[in-house]
């Protein structure tokens, strides 16, 4: 747990290989600090030069009070929630006791969605989606790269789709969604298969092209080494294709995650499905002293979260990369 | 001499099409090499040996005529014919064993169990003294090293015939010698039948029972073959000073820089720069797919060194 902590803080200029050479520790840690409270300053000057309908334009220290706040709200709502349970178990403890046939019932507890709940929500979202993806592109991927005529046959319609805006599909996939994703007991609610249809349309072609193009730039020689081989075609793809595609497949992935987040949000905002992008909706139309200072923590979160999510895939690659002598960043 | 010939090439001509039409690379090669035989095909760069060798290995469709092993047809690549190529080929993200694992496991699929399996692979990486280092994957060794395993995992197909596209081109002088060393002493255990492309003459008088030299491209065929008559096992050392050995490097020798100069190649006082640059063209537009040009300023500068000494021969 802490080597990954520690691998997660390593743009941030910490360090596994931490040694007390004091020029070494400036560079990795004065440097990337100093550059941070400079952000801060100029900030913090900024900020108090904006007024708004709102008020004052947040500065480092409202954003800190209210991500305080939202914390301690979290906790309320948390500790209603647990309440609400208690209430309710002890009132069919109470049946109970006086009818053993009694037909109990627990009913789920229908709060706010807290700050936190939001970004749970948008974390699942986005997951989902970008599986998705992954599992319609990196396949796609392969049989179009391996086949030149699929390619060319394919290559103006991924170029066509590829710059689509997910706030231009996003009505289409509502009405799709509403018209064809009707249950009595629906798995998933309408609002997250929306924003999964959304992200999975908009992050799909990174990874399908980076994908094609690693696959049909194989080594011609290694191809032959297959023919003399006789692989069958599901080997040589497993045994040759694959691993000589891994790094283009990788940065296809990681290109299609970043989207994947930020188109989500944009989703999440127009289309008023529960999550970050809710949450940044919700506040602006609230329109308090300070929903500024909230939404500024939420664009702080969103990056923060943009970021761990793209050191984590690059992790991922190291894991999987063969080619141990590239430095992946 | 077996009655029957093991592998025969009858005037095979081979065309690729070209922007400007198609280009015709082989004119009626003709060739019978027996079981167990030692072949070079040795000729200028350009001329269309990697053409040859991709024809017999099947990677290349003959346009007229074939190449018959054991009296089939050959249309496809296979195991049988196993080639080792100029840069190894070796999966990168495999290591030496796993390498050879993949062509065993692909070759005897249903006739070894896992254990005979195991002991075929470390079998073959001992012949080619690779046993230290079999988990390592090719990054971590040398060139050397690396196309000792490219032969390794040749050898462990048990091919009829071995294919040996330049497998010592791109390695220096005292690597090559070790692996040539290496590759007779393989040769003599097993007796494969082996056709080897070369540009080093010494290579081709050292390993050959026979040397094909072929004319210059376009519309490439076999020129001479020289049957070399040398005892075995051949000792590099001794051979040096010996008349016989001597007598056969110069027929190559006079083969390639007398009959078969390339037209428009340098004489000795020309700028050798110049004469890369004219190598590079025609190997870029005859749609040769062979690597020969690796090191061609090099390369035209030890043939402008060879020619000198022609020269200083036939003075």
């Amino acid at each position: 747990m802490s080597s990954i902590a520690l691998k997660l803080l390593k743009p941030f200029g910490v360090d596994a290989r931490f040694d007390f050479n004091p020029t070494q520790m400036i560079k990795s840690l004065i440097v990337p600090l100093a550059g941070i409270l400079v952000f801060l300053f100029i900030w913090n000057i900024g900020a108090k030069n904006i007024h708004t309908s709102l008020g004052e334009f947040p500065g480092p220290a409202q954003v800190y009070e209210q991500s305080i706040n939202l914390i301690a709200e979290h906790n309320r709502e948390r500790d209603k929630e647990v309440a609400f349970y208690e209430r309710q178990e002890q009132r069919n403890a109470k049946k109970l006791a006086a009818n053993p046939d009694a037909k109990v019932k627990i009913r789920p507890y229908t709060g706010k969605p807290t700050f936190f709940d939001q970004i749970v929500t948008s974390l699942v979202t986005v997951l989902a989606g970008f599986i998705l993806a992954s599992l319609i592109a990196i396949p796609a991927g392969i049989v179009i790269g391996l086949n030149k005529t699929l390619y060319t046959a394919f290559n103006p319609v991924i170029q066509l789709f590829k710059p689509v805006s997910p706030l231009a599909w996003l009505p289409l996939v509502t009405m799709v969604v509403s018209a064809l994703y009707v249950s009595k007991d629906p798995m998933f609610a309408k609002s997250f298969v929306t924003s999964l249809i959304t992200v999975t349309l908009c992050c799909l072609w990174p990874t399908l092209l980076n994908t094609a193009v690693g696959v049909s730039a194989i080594s011609p020689d290694l191809n032959n080494v297959s023919k003399v081989l006789r692989l069958s075609w599901l080997t040589h793809v497993i045994k040759i294709v694959l691993p000589s595609a891994i790094p283009m497949i990788f940065t296809g992935l990681r290109l299609s995650l970043g989207i994947a987040w930020m188109v989500l949000i944009a989703a999440e905002m127009l289309a008023q499905n529960p999550g970050l992008g809710k949450f940044v909706w919700d506040e602006f139309q609230n329109g308090s002293s300070s929903s500024l200072g909230r939404i500024m923590v939420a664009v702080l979160v969103i990056g923060l979260i943009g970021f761990m999510l793209d050191r984590i895939m690059l992790m991922l690659q190291k894991k999987v990369s063969w080619d141990k002598s590239v430095e992946l960043r | 001499m077996s009655t029957k010939t093991h592998l025969e090439l009858t005037g095979v001509d081979i065309e690729f099409p070209t922007p400007s039409g198609p280009f015709k690379a082989l004119n009626d090669v003709n060739l019978k090499i027996d079981r167990g035989e030692f072949v070079s095909l040795i000729g200028h760069s350009g001329c269309g040996k990697s053409t040859v060798l991709n024809i017999v290995a099947g990677l290349y469709q003959a346009t007229k005529g074939g190449v018959l092993l054991d009296g089939k047809e050959v249309n496809e690549p296979g195991p049988e014919r196993a080639v080792v190529f100029q840069n190894h080929s070796l999966l990168p993200w495999l290591t030496a064993y796993e390498n050879v694992e993949l062509a065993v496991k692909q070759v005897f699929k249903n006739q070894k169990s896992k254990a005979e399996m195991k002991e075929w692979i470390e079998h073959n990486l001992h012949l080619v003294h690779m046993d230290h280092a079999m988990h390592k994957r090719p990054d971590e060794i040398s060139g050397g090293m690396k196309q000792r395993v490219g032969i390794a995992r040749a050898l462990a197909m048990e091919p009829t015939v071995m294919l040996m596209d330049e497998p010592f081109g791109a390695l220096d002088a005292l690597t090559r010698a070790h692996l040539q060393d290496s590759l007779m002493e393989i040769q003599a255990e097993l007796n494969n039948t082996v056709i080897m492309i070369t540009h080093d003459v010494d290579e081709a008088v050292l390993l050959s029972d026979r040397i094909v030299m072929m004319t210059n491209g376009p519309a490439a065929t076999v020129g001479e073959i020289l049957d070399i008559n040398l005892e075995r096992p051949r000792n590099r050392i001794a051979l040096a000073d010996d008349p016989e050995y001597n007598h056969y490097r110069a027929a190559v020798l006079s083969f390639l820089y007398e009959k078969q100069r390339k037209p428009g190649e340098a004489p000795a006082e020309e700028k050798p720069a110049e004469a890369a640059t004219e190598t590079a063209v025609s190997e870029t537009s005859d749609g040769d797919s062979d690597n020969e040009e690796t090191t061609h300023p090099r390369e035209v500068a030890k043939c402008i060194n060879k020619k000198t000494e022609v020269d200083n021969q036939a003075a």
